[in-house]
């Protein structure tokens, strides 16, 4: 009979998962994903390789940072993808801190799996973790500690901020130098928290010692041929102008001649052009032309004759950070030279930094732009440490933005862990039983660290949650040592904007998960077989 | 064996009688197997539904075909991307679909209101009652119970001064979806931006002047509204002002460009005359430009087409700051906003066309250098922008998503102030006044009041169910009250407050929506029965 057939609601190859199987697949996912990174965690985590595919396939790359090892991953578990946008969006927020949102939000689905399974509703779950989250929040914010009254006080706690961000990334042997250099650098930020101010330019070779903080402005460009090589008290003008042959930009315009001593005329024209064009812009009464455009030949020739030092080719974010350092303004038009703002500085000059060549901007005006050289052995190694130190840069930003801190080495989990015990051993109703959940996952976080560093976690994480109920609220793990220590005396202290964007984000996407009881899959876009020649 | 339609019929020496073309290569169903399988189809995309109704309701996860993920509680957006292949199915989609677009809520229970009366309906079918009589039972039962609905609404006092009616209105809509962590800020968001644009006098709102806008990154809590425009663009110079105060805009649709001839042209340069006559003219072209908008006052320039580099320069010399690349609505937005007038040629600007805002500023996000402009303290205040920001972008497409919901709702509040109580109470109130009606009719048709008399209580099943509590048990309990105090009010306590009375709770609905729900409801269910033969090419290989 025709009823007894099935009835096909969905297109062929699109699925359907239903309750139980929906939520298991979703945990697994993200689960997954968050033991994935769980072992980069802490000081003593590890690294991956990441080994590219596709077009530049196999290249490597090896990183700590929870946002690059989770970008890198394809993943196809939509429960994974959700974690996997949360930790970009913690890189794009805060900077650093993606690997701890991870494994926060995966311990507290492996936790909520267990609710599920003695027949909790998830939305109760929900409510509780809820509460829980209100309560940690409030605990955090309590145990918050704001030095920015003490400048003296406030940089040691940034050089704190910036060893214990460090100590967690290949930098870690030399996270003294670097904590220094990195403080410096947001120091001279001046509050204003643009990063972009801060250049970081890798060079191969050397060691890692060998990097450097330099207060001038590094460019990686070479001055046209046969054109000075230093310059004191330079005249900077900053232009994205073509400098090649200058084209007529009326529309559907072209050239059509008749005799071949008329095509010898107009390119005498346009010669003529660029001589002006140059003439104009060496009127401004300067001697640094950097330009963002090409510059030919010619006008190069002609530069070099009026001793004015030329410089092709300057990417956009060199060129607007060579403004924004300097003083002067992008320039496209040179036919007012006194509106024109030009740019100041006491000495430009190449050096050479291993076996490279760069143009060094000394003595500039505002003091607030600056560039760090990183070197180092390996590609690798130079990815890896520039993306360590951009976490400290946005980790220092982030603080001088918001002053107050936490103390690090699991003591603020464990702070948030044992205030929503105290509530939930408090709170009538099934919302305790999930608010139990929500704290046992943060202790994870801790247990994580001491099992990554080889230690014996269960006996570390209770001694901890012991010295924290009997009120001592500044214990956490030094991983030196392996043993229960005051986090103040050693100085171990997180900035409390990431740590309150790790709580909120986690929980945000956890919640966000639970909720979901129907999987529903469109069937997969069909492509075409892909003929490209790779 | 020739009588069975569907089959091919034989003469008496098994000849097959070729009728259709193509005949033997279709596919067809007919008479109550046809309606079977539509009620099947019908009521699989109903459950599927039927666990995102109410405030405890949960969401779903939804993976389009290029693998991106969505998470969603709205049964317009879970349909939308839902990849249904069956006729019957798409028929549910579209009903949720008409919903939305007519009321903007009550998606998901238009769908199982209609599950719930194809349920009953096969029940019917299988008494042997004629589908046309099933189907002129569920209209007529339907304009019963519209006329309950009419006699139980109440008045909603809509006041300027006093909003929380409203706000705890919103509140109800926005219970069911992940935004109820900050609630309350939410509700407020929705009902001030309806009532700075909504025109009182003629009960009406128009939603072009709402606009939403998402930014990945902060959390729930610092969504706002922005009583102006904001637009995703930065300023075209990175030397220009980051804010501007009192601004008169220039709103241009041209290019900063020499002009184009519309039509076809070729200019030739044969000497080199021509070729300085063309340079020259270039230059001129460009300083007129920028001066015929810098001498009508105006100190902003929006265009919607890029410039030149030259031209940018030009703009920042003469201290004229410019956005390029302004979208079309954003542009029309902005017009509406700043009361100025969009203006196609250069030649055509005048003082008199400008827009005014009060500031104009450029906003920063987080560690990436995202930009965006925020035009404020416009001439005409009406045009507003909530600014959703969230933690990841599933979260901000489903904020997004919730607040045009509970958009909706206060927008139908405004037009039509007549509400019912929501939580299931005004469909059991329904309930029992066609389960009475029904007693009254001596025909066939009384079966099938009785039909949708229990079709009806499906929702505050599905809500019960939903909210964890014994289904039968609270709706026997809560209609066995609304007949012993003849209180309409009476619903299901899903969030289990102690009270069943929805009017204490403040769960609202506009009678509008209500009425919609279950005049679309019956329609489409009446059209599914009325079908009894249904072709359909065979599919392609495999089947």
């Amino acid at each position: 009979m025709v009823s007894l057939n099935p009835v096909r609601i969905l297109r062929n190859e699109a699925e359907e998962e239903r309750a139980e199987t929906a939520r298991l697949s979703s945990f697994v996912g993200a689960i997954a994903v968050g033991d994935l990174v769980k072992s980069t965690l802490g000081p003593k985590g590890m690294d991956k390789i990441l080994v590219a595919h596709g077009r530049s396939a196999g290249q490597v790359e090896i990183t700590n940072d929870g946002a690059t090892i989770l970008k890198a991953i394809g993943v196809d578990n939509p429960a994974a993808k959700i974690l996997v946008d949360m930790s970009r969006v913690q890189d794009d927020e805060v900077g650093d801190g993606t690997t701890s949102v991870t494994v926060l939000a995966a311990e507290l689905l492996r936790e909520a799996e267990k609710l599920i399974e003695q027949k909790i509703h998830p939305q109760i779950i929900i409510a509780g973790w809820r509460r829980a989250t209100q309560i940690a929040l409030a605990s955090l914010e309590k145990a918050s500690v704001d030095n920015s009254g003490d400048p003296e006080k406030f940089h040691e706690d940034l050089l704190n901020i910036a060893r214990t961000t460090l100590s967690s990334k290949i930098l870690s042997q030399n996270k003294e130098y670097f904590a220094n250099l990195a403080v410096e650098a947001v120091v001279r930020l001046k509050g204003s928290g643009d990063l972009s101010a801060i250049q970081v330019i890798k060079k191969l070779g050397g060691c890692m010692e060998d990097s450097f903080l330099d207060d001038g402005f590094l460019l990686d460009k070479k001055p046209g041929l046969h054109q000075p090589k230093r310059i004191e008290k330079a005249r900077i003008l900053i232009a994205n102008t073509p400098m090649d042959t200058d084209k007529i930009k009326v529309f559907g315009s072209r050239v059509r001649v008749d005799a071949v001593s008329k095509i010898a005329e107009l390119e005498l024209a346009e010669k003529e052009k660029m001589k002006d064009k140059v003439n104009k812009i060496v009127n401004h009464n300067i001697n640094v032309f950097i330009n963002r455009q090409l510059i030919y030949n010619y006008p190069e020739q002609l530069f070099a004759d009026a001793g004015v030092m030329a410089i092709e080719h300057a990417d956009f974010a060199g060129i607007e950070r060579l403004a924004l350092v300097t003083g002067g303004e992008i320039v496209s038009t040179f036919d007012h030279p006194e509106m024109v703002k030009l740019g100041h500085c006491d000495l430009v000059e190449e050096v050479m930094i291993g076996e490279d060549t760069l143009l060094r901007f000394g003595g500039v005006p505002l003091g607030e732009a600056c560039t760090v050289v990183i070197r180092g052995a390996t590609q690798q190694i130079l990815d890896e440490a520039e993306r360590s130190l951009h976490d400290a840069l946005c980790v220092l930003a982030a603080t001088v933005r918001e002053t107050r801190t936490v103390y690090g080495g699991g003591c603020s989990e464990m702070l948030m862990a044992n205030a929503i015990n105290d509530e939930a051993a408090r709170t009538p109703g099934k919302e305790a039983v999930a608010m139990e959940a929500f704290s046992r996952a943060l202790r994870q976080l801790p247990t994580a660290i001491a099992d990554n560093a080889g230690y014996d976690s269960a006996q570390l994480v209770s001694e901890l949650r012991a010295a924290h109920s009997k009120g001592d609220h500044t214990t956490g793990l030094d991983m030196e040592q392996g043993v229960v220590g005051c986090m103040k005396d050693l100085g171990i202290t997180e900035s409390f904007v990431v740590k309150r964007q790790v709580l909120l984000s986690a929980s945000e996407a956890a919640e966000m998960i639970l909720r979901v009881d129907n999987i529903i899959k469109a069937a997969p876009r069909r492509r075409g077989p892909d003929n490209r020649p790779c | 064996m020739s009588a069975l339609p569907g089959n091919l019929a034989f003469d008496e020496y098994g000849r097959p009688f070729i009728i259709l073309r193509d005949q033997d290569k279709e596919k067809r169903l007919t008479g109550t197997d046809a309606l079977k399988s539509h009620i099947m189809a019908g009521r699989t995309i109903a459950t599927t539904l039927r666990s995102s109704l109410g405030p405890k309701g949960l969401d779903k996860m939804m993976v389009s075909s290029d693998g991106d993920v969505t998470v969603t509680n709205d049964g317009a957006t879970i349909l939308k991307l839902m990849d249904v292949d069956h006729e019957i199915a798409k028929l549910m989609v579209q009903l949720s679909q008409s919903q939305d677009d007519e009321i903007g809520d009550g998606t998901t229970g238009v769908v199982v209101m209609a599950g719930a009366l194809l349920e009953q309906a096969e029940t019917l079918l299988d008494k042997g009652i004629h589908p046309i009589r099933i189907a002129d039972g569920f209209e007529m039962a339907a304009q019963c119970a519209i006329k309950r609905l009419e006699q139980i609404a109440d008045h909603f006092p809509i006041d300027l001064n006093n909003l929380e009616p409203l706000i705890q209105t919103a509140m109800t809509t926005l219970g069911s979806k992940i935004v109820n962590k900050c609630h309350r800020q939410m509700a407020e968001i929705a009902v001030n931006a309806v009532m700075a644009v909504a025109d009182l006098e003629k009960r009406d709102v128009n939603f072009e002047l709402i606009k939403l806008e998402g930014k990945v990154g902060g959390r729930l809590e610092d969504t706002m509204l922005v009583r102006g425009v904001i637009v995703d663009k930065d300023f075209s110079h990175p030397q220009m002002p980051k804010e501007l105060k009192d601004v008169k805009l220039a709103i241009l649709t041209c290019p900063f460009e020499p002009p184009k001839p519309k039509t076809k042209h070729k200019l030739d340069v044969t000497s080199v005359e021509d070729y300085h006559a063309l340079r020259k003219y270039e230059q001129e072209k460009f300083s007129e430009m920028v001066q015929q908008v810098k001498d009508t006052g105006a100190t902003l320039a929006i265009c919607q087409w890029g410039f030149d580099d030259e031209a940018n320069h030009l703009l920042l010399q003469r201290n004229l700051p410019a956005v390029r690349w302004v979208g079309g609505p954003e542009i029309e937005l902005i017009a509406i906003a700043t009361g100025g007038r969009i203006v196609p040629r250069f030649e055509e600007i005048s003082a008199d066309k400008l827009g005014y805002a009060g500031r104009v500023k450029e906003l920063q996000f987080g560690t990436t250098k995202e930009r965006m402009l925020v035009i404020e303290e416009c001439r005409n205040s009406k045009a507003v922008t909530i600014f959703i920001r969230g933690g990841n972008k599933m979260i901000v497409e489903e904020a997004k998503r919730s607040l045009h919901d509970a958009l909706c709702v206060i927008r139908n509040l405004v037009k039509d102030d007549r509400v019912v109580y929501g939580g299931g109470a005004a469909e059991i109130a329904c309930s029992i006044a066609v389960a009475e009606e029904a007693n009254k009719i001596s025909s066939l048709e009384q079966y099938a009041f009785r039909a949708f008399a229990e079709a009806l209580e499906a929702v505050p099943l599905a809500l019960a169910e939903n909210s964890g509590l014994s289904p039968i048990e609270t709706l026997s309990e809560v209609r066995s009250r609304q007949v012993k105090e003849n209180n309409p009010a009476l619903g299901v306590d899903c969030m289990l407050k102690g009270t069943c009375d929805m009017k204490e709770q403040h769960v609202i609905e506009t009678l509008h929506s209500k009425k919609q729900q279950l005049v679309l409801a019956s329609q489409l269910v009446k059209m599914i029965l009325k079908i009894d033969d249904i072709r359909s090419a065979n599919e392609s290989e495999g089947y």
